[in-house]
């Protein structure tokens, strides 16, 4: 139930019309289409793709071994460096990261080869009967991981292939963390986020814990007692406030807990949806809020941001995703109050038009309001660090790490959404899951010498 | 617009294409479209004695690029399989039918004399153009005293062409097998027969590839297969080779020569006239194709002819074989030294690790504040070899520079390094 939205009607979308309106964004290649497509590759040395990914993936061969017939050896080839490469080919921004830097994607060379969509081709098909790794003979050592997010996963699973054993505490019922819950439903369908975890789970030596939160079922000094290395993967438990009156008002919520309640789902069709959405925001998880309220049958959708769309942190394949679909993107113009009927809900928004003065956003004298049911707040997250010790330091509001993914508390490691590396990105997560792995095998190794 | 029209060993046709013989050529049917298609002639399907030839179900396989295009086709098709006199019955007709196209007949009869002169004199009577000698079939006829395995004998080779030139008073042309160590003896004895043309290459011994689950090669008839003859673009370099070491032979210099050998556009057929080639033969492609393709390639080939100045065949046949010659004659001094269009290079490194890891380390990378390369020619240690501009997937990105060295032409036999040079 989603309760600041109860008052409002349920989807006018027929159920058959919601399926398709949620079904897979980009459908995979097919065989024939890997196979032309993998033949684009120009197999680059030190490639350019391969700089731009945040995962290291060797881009090259995996897709050399697509053209070459051997499936199985790209995904192990995705997978040796990022063992969610399945939910990566997804969710990433190819086209500001490998795509973007792709040598094809120059004018004269039509364009860039189709990474993402062949590393899904990979890794879907690969054969998952065995899972592909080994772990190394048992190190003895325990390490605890808080978050079941793509941090924390990909963390998990190379501890355990370098033969650690690892606990999860994962704070929701379901592991996968934005995967599962944060990710718009029609880029992550058929429930892989769940099926990629058991894929990734079949490595052994990885038990996960739910329902178990710092400073509800589980404390940071408890853990570092009990486990050799901890590693924070918390993500950001918290949204922030547009810091309005009426916030609280029906109609009034964040993205966040909306597309949670959306993907957790199994009846779209009983899902509130006002006539009109507002969406506050610039980030992908405004556009996915907004695209996706669309799709649930919202008549008018506006996306309302205070500065201009090149200020955006949504890339330009997800605006145009939001336009395509009918929204209606309004820049320059700042929330300045929310307007109840006269039962105290929602009504609609005021907003006040801003300017740019020397680098500096500024109100003018000039406003509008906008008609809604629903105010939907996708201002970003904020890390919630009240449960963590104080020689943990912080630095822009979120975990300081060294380039090992060390926090400034010996023996506790950070990386994800947590930390202030990086814009955020799945695929960055992964990355620094897998070196804080390595960082603390080398710690508790070089230990285990003296 | 150029004359494409051509008189080859006292046989006309409008335009240099003609279809090799092979499936395209076997009946009246299929000829008669390869005419309406616009091509200049045909070799009619190998002929043999009654009874015909019993053909295997499954009788070609390929290889492929990279981008799933046949590069190599191979076929265990004998000759035809049709009766004798039906196909002398069609040829007539078709001959009659299209008097202004080439139609060349080739033949296979055992090596004996009457079996040779039986079958010229049926030809003969048909109004067909020209005998074409098949001494090239790799596959299945060898086994039967026939095809390469005459080829293969330069004195078979003579004596046959002999038996023909004496029995009939049509041009012949002997097609030459590949599958030889020095093609020029086949050739030399087939001119000392008398012949009036020799056609080169036929199909290469081949192996295509092998189904690897059933451990067996391909085309796979039941459980087992066969070598088979191979032809299409990966031959074209073989054949040019053959035709060029035919054309600069001394004793068969000035002859006339019939290309063949993966002949797909009308560059290739320009490169085989160029070394000496008279008219082409085309097969591999038509078959992947259709006969369409003779087209684009009469067009392609008379626009290039505009374009360069030659308002004929002639005038450019055999313009690059006084170029071709044995690499002791090769200019020692000359020097060419890569240069890489930056505005062109799309930074893909495939030159610098083909020369880093396999030839001269001679292409730097240089990494950029931007993390990204490029890459330069380090003019002392390039050694001219073209392999970066090989692998360079744009089109005019690196080219090899000749240099100025200053130095006259000199070549291995009057090199001072050579201790066996002549002077």
């Amino acid at each position: 139930m989603i309760e600041p939205l109860k008052h409002l009607a349920n989807t006018p979308v027929k159920p058959e019309t919601l399926e398709l309106k949620f079904s897979d964004i980009a459908p995979p290649l097919t065989e024939r289409q890997a196979a032309l497509e993998s033949a684009r590759c120009l197999y680059c040395y030190d490639a350019p793709c391969v700089n731009a990914c945040p995962s290291d993936i060797d881009i090259p061969e995996f897709i050399r071994q697509i053209a070459q017939d051997n499936v199985n050896g790209a995904a192990k080839t995705i997978w040796s460096e990022n063992i969610l490469g399945g939910s990566c080919a997804r969710v990433c921004p190819t086209e500001i990261l490998c795509e973007q830097s792709c040598v094809r994607n120059k004018t004269d060379e039509c364009a860039p080869v189709l990474i993402g969509q062949l590393q899904r081709y990979a890794t879907d098909n690969a054969d998952k009967s065995a899972h592909p790794f080994a772990r190394a003979e048992s190190t003895g050592k325990r390490i605890t991981i808080v978050g079941a997010g793509p941090a924390g996963l990909s963390c998990a699973h190379r501890l355990a292939m370098l033969g650690h054993d690892v606990v999860i505490h994962e704070a929701q019922a379901k592991s996968g963390g934005l995967n599962e819950y944060g990710i718009a439903s029609y880029k992550m369908t058929d429930d892989f986020a769940q099926k990629e975890v058991e894929f990734l789970l079949g490595i052994g030596g990885i038990e996960i814990v739910y329902n178990s939160a710092l400073g509800r079922e589980i404390s940071l000094s408890a853990l570092q007692s009990e486990f050799d290395a901890v590693f924070l993967a918390i993500g950001l438990g918290s949204t922030r406030t547009l810091a309005l009156g009426h916030e609280e008002a029906p109609g009034v919520m964040t993205a966040v807990d909306y597309i949670r309640e959306l993907r957790q789902s199994d009846d779209l069709t009983a899902l509130p949806v006002p006539e009109n959405a507002i969406v506050i925001g610039a980030g992908n998880t405004a556009i996915d809020m907004a695209v996706q309220i669309k799709r649930l049958g919202a008549e008018q959708v506006y996306l309302v941001y205070r500065r201009g769309e090149e200020a955006m942190s949504a890339t330009d394949h997800e605006q145009a995703l939001a336009r395509d679909e009918g929204v209606q993107i309004r820049t320059w113009a700042r929330p300045a109050e929310i307007e109840l009927d006269n039962e105290g809900k929602v009504a609609g928004m005021r907003f006040v038009r801003t300017a740019e003065d020397g680098g500096k956003l500024v109100d003018t004298d000039r406003s509008f309001s906008l008609k809604a049911e629903a105010i939907f707040k996708a201002i970003g997250q904020t890390l919630v660090s009240d449960e963590l010790d104080p020689a943990i330091e912080l630095s822009g509001g979120k975990l300081l790490v060294d380039e090992s993914l060390h926090t400034t508390l010996t023996g506790v490691y950070a990386g994800g959404d947590c930390t202030g590396i990086g814009q955020n990105l799945t695929v960055e997560a992964v990355q620094q899951g897998k070196k804080a792995a390595e960082s603390i095998h080398q710690d508790l190794m070089a230990a285990g010498d003296k | 617009m150029a004359d494409l029209s051509i008189e080859f060993a006292g046989i006309k046709a409008p335009n240099p294409f003609w279809l090799a013989s092979a499936p395209p050529t076997d009946k009246q049917y299929n000829v008669e479209r390869a005419f309406e298609a616009g091509w200049g002639g045909v070799v009619w399907k190998t002929l043999g004695e009654d009874p015909a030839a019993v053909n295997v179900s499954s009788r070609y396989s390929a290889s492929y690029d990279a981008h799933g295009d046949v590069v190599g086709f191979n076929n265990i098709e004998l000759i035809t399989d049709r009766p004798l006199e039906v196909n002398l019955r069609e040829i007539e007709e078709t001959k009659r039918n299209w008097p202004d196209r080439a139609l060349i007949v080739s033949l296979m009869v055992p090596c004996e004399e009457d079996a040779w002169k039986r079958i010229v004199k049926q030809v003969e009577q048909t109004g067909a153009d020209g005998l074409e000698l098949n001494f090239g079939c790799p596959h299945g006829m060898p086994e039967r005293g026939m095809g390469a395995a005459v080829g293969q004998v330069p004195e078979y080779v003579e004596m046959v062409t002999r038996w023909c030139k004496q029995y009939s008073s049509l041009p012949v042309m002997v097609k030459m097998t590949p599958n030889v160590t020095d093609v020029r003896h086949p050739a030399r004895a087939a001119f000392r027969g008398g012949a009036d043309a020799v056609s080169l290459i036929n199909t290469v011994n081949s192996i295509t590839g092998l189904d690897l689950d059933r451990m067996v090669a391909r085309p796979i008839v039941g459980s087992q297969s066969t070598h088979g003859g191979m032809c299409g673009p990966a031959v074209k370099p073989i054949a040019l080779n053959m035709l060029a070491e035919i054309a600069r032979d001394p004793e068969t210099a000035g002859k006339r020569l019939c290309g063949i050998g993966g002949i797909s556009n009308w560059r290739d057929a320009a490169e085989f006239i160029a070394l000496g080639a008279g008219s082409v033969q085309v097969c591999t492609a038509a078959m992947l194709h259709g006969f369409r393709i003779v087209e684009g390639m009469k067009d392609g080939l008379s626009r290039w002819m505009d374009e360069k100045g030659y308002a004929r065949i002639e005038d450019f046949r055999g313009l690059a074989v006084p170029n071709t010659t044995d690499w002791k004659y090769l200019d020692i001094n000359y020097k060419s030294i890569a240069q890489i269009d930056q505005d062109k290079c799309i930074n893909c490194g495939r030159c610098h690790i083909a020369c880093e890891d396999t030839s001269h380390q001679a292409i730097n990378k240089l990494l950029q504040a931007d993390g990204s390369n490029i890459y330069t020619v380090n003019d002392d240690e390039c050694v001219g070899c073209n392999l970066c501009e090989i692998t360079c997937p744009v089109d005019q990105c690196i080219t090899m520079v000749p240099q100025e060295t200053g130095l006259p032409y000199m070549n291995w036999t009057q090199d001072p390094r050579n201790p066996y040079r002549e002077a």
